[in-house]
């Protein structure tokens, strides 16, 4: 194997690059982004970027010197446009092409939008510094979504001293991903502060004064952030053979086709710890799939199945969420220690009779780790959770 | 080698400790700390897994 493509440069793409030549792998490597910049980490940018307490340069995964020690073909600012699965090529907006003996697919997701103009977006430095410059005290931010990224950036523009509204379809935010008890006690934090959360609205389209809501009333504002979910950036390899479904589609070991992986945000493997398929938008889970698709790449033989138990945390006001597992689609919760009501407890997940999922706020850091090794044995629910049973 | 840690710069995410117990724990607040600053071959390879998964990339490992 000489030369290995890698497409998307942020998280997972830079795991995946440094890991070849960790590995030993000589021959070229090529690193595609369709950003002109050095991959530059993703989180701070609704929480230190977006709260002016970090700059830009501060952002960057590695310095540059270490970038350039990895002895890669960069190509930045250019984005793929095409794969061609038979003749191992692909194609970039440059009209280059690029021949391949291993891919690695990173392209990442892109965010959802509303119909009309003039929303903000959060996914890249340029949309957090454009939101940035626009928020002041005394602005009207409406925040539509109230999910981890909309709650991040509501908590921001609220110590800013903006004026914060945020709208969210569900009876209850982030219900589907943590319970609906663990999200009413988060969204709670916002009412505290005077936030308007106002839940079981549907917004329909952007308009000039702010949005307009499904039974018609318009939600006036001086900015909007949208902030209801991604796509995975597939678009590009439409025609390309692979198995594309909310992602690319890989087995077990981060393989889409023979010679091709794709890992971060736009890849939906099988995870055979959880016997299910999932695809992670965390930033933990970029970097170790990186890391487990080059490895896996380079030696065939001795692949391994990429099993991980996803970690997360989320910042919000005073809070900082943490959670290890995979709680979507979980079956029961059961607060293991603390107090919901306090905002500082832990909390455990049950899918089917095993625990699937821990989650803490404000609980020292050690208390959430240990549940890490629960979720990855695999544990019987009611050994690890016996007043739950 | 030398392991250097920004910890202004750490989320508290403990992932160092997974990957590398001997080198790093958490303080009170979930913040990094550092056990040992020279690391010889055999922590190398943890280390370095701990660089690559730490998402505040607030750790280098640095040739001596």
């Amino acid at each position: 194997m000489n030369r290995i493509v890698v497409v998307g440069a942020s998280a997972a793409g830079l795991a995946a690059v440094e890991t070849l030549r960790r590995e030993g792998h000589t021959g070229t490597v090529t690193l595609v982004g369709d950003e002109p910049y050095l991959p530059y980490d993703r989180p701070p940018l609704s929480k230190q970027l977006l709260a002016a307490e970090r700059e830009a340069d501060r952002l960057q995964l590695r310095p540059a010197g270490d970038i350039a020690a990895l002895d890669l073909d960069l190509r930045l600012g250019v984005a793929a446009t095409g794969l061609d699965l038979t003749g191992r090529a692909v194609r970039l907006a440059d009209g280059s092409e690029l021949p391949y003996d291993g891919l690695i697919l990173a392209t990442g997701v892109r965010p959802r939008r509303l119909p009309g103009e003039g929303a903000h977006v959060l996914r890249t430095l340029n949309d957090a510094l454009t939101l940035r410059e626009r928020l002041a005290p005394g602005r009207h931010l409406v925040v539509v979504g109230a999910g981890f990224l909309g709650a991040e950036a509501a908590a921001v523009a609220w110590r800013l001293g903006a004026r914060v509204t945020v709208l969210e379809p569900a009876a209850v935010p982030l219900a589907h991903a943590v319970g609906a008890e663990v999200g009413r006690v988060l969204s709670q934090a916002h009412r505290d502060r005077g936030v308007d959360l106002r839940c079981g609205v549907t917004v329909t389209e952007v308009t000039e004064d702010g949005v307009r809501l499904s039974d018609g009333e318009v939600v006036e504002a001086d900015e909007v952030l949208v902030a209801i979910g991604s796509l995975p950036n597939t678009d590009w390899l439409a025609d390309s053979g692979l198995t594309v479904g909310d992602g690319v589609v890989c087995d077990a070991y981060l393989a889409a086709a023979q010679g091709v992986y794709a890992v971060g945000d736009v890849a939906r493997w099988y995870n055979p710890l959880f016997g299910t398929s999932m695809r992670i938008e965390h930033r933990t889970n970029a970097a170790e799939q990186g890391m487990a698709a080059a490895r896996n790449l380079l030696a065939p033989e001795g692949r391994k199945p990429f099993a991980p138990v996803p970690y997360f945390w989320s910042d919000q006001y005073d809070m900082k969420i943490q959670a290890y597992g995979f709680l979507r689609g979980h079956e029961e919760v059961a607060v293991v220690e603390g107090d919901l009501d306090e905002r500082r407890f832990l909390a455990a997940y049950r899918t089917g009779d095993r625990v699937s999922g821990a989650l803490a706020v404000g609980m020292p850091p050690r208390a959430i780790r240990r549940w890490r090794q629960t979720i990855a044995a695999g544990a019987a629910w009611e050994e690890a959770v016996p007043a739950a049973a | 080698m030398k392991v250097e840690l920004e910890a202004d710069k750490c989320v508290a995410s403990g992932q160092c400790v997974v990957a590398a117990m001997q080198v790093f724990d958490q303080d009170d607040d979930g913040i990094a700390i550092l056990l040992e600053e020279q690391v010889g071959p055999g922590l190398v390879d943890d280390v370095r897994e701990a660089v690559a998964v730490c998402p505040a990339a607030a750790i280098r490992l640095v040739e001596q």
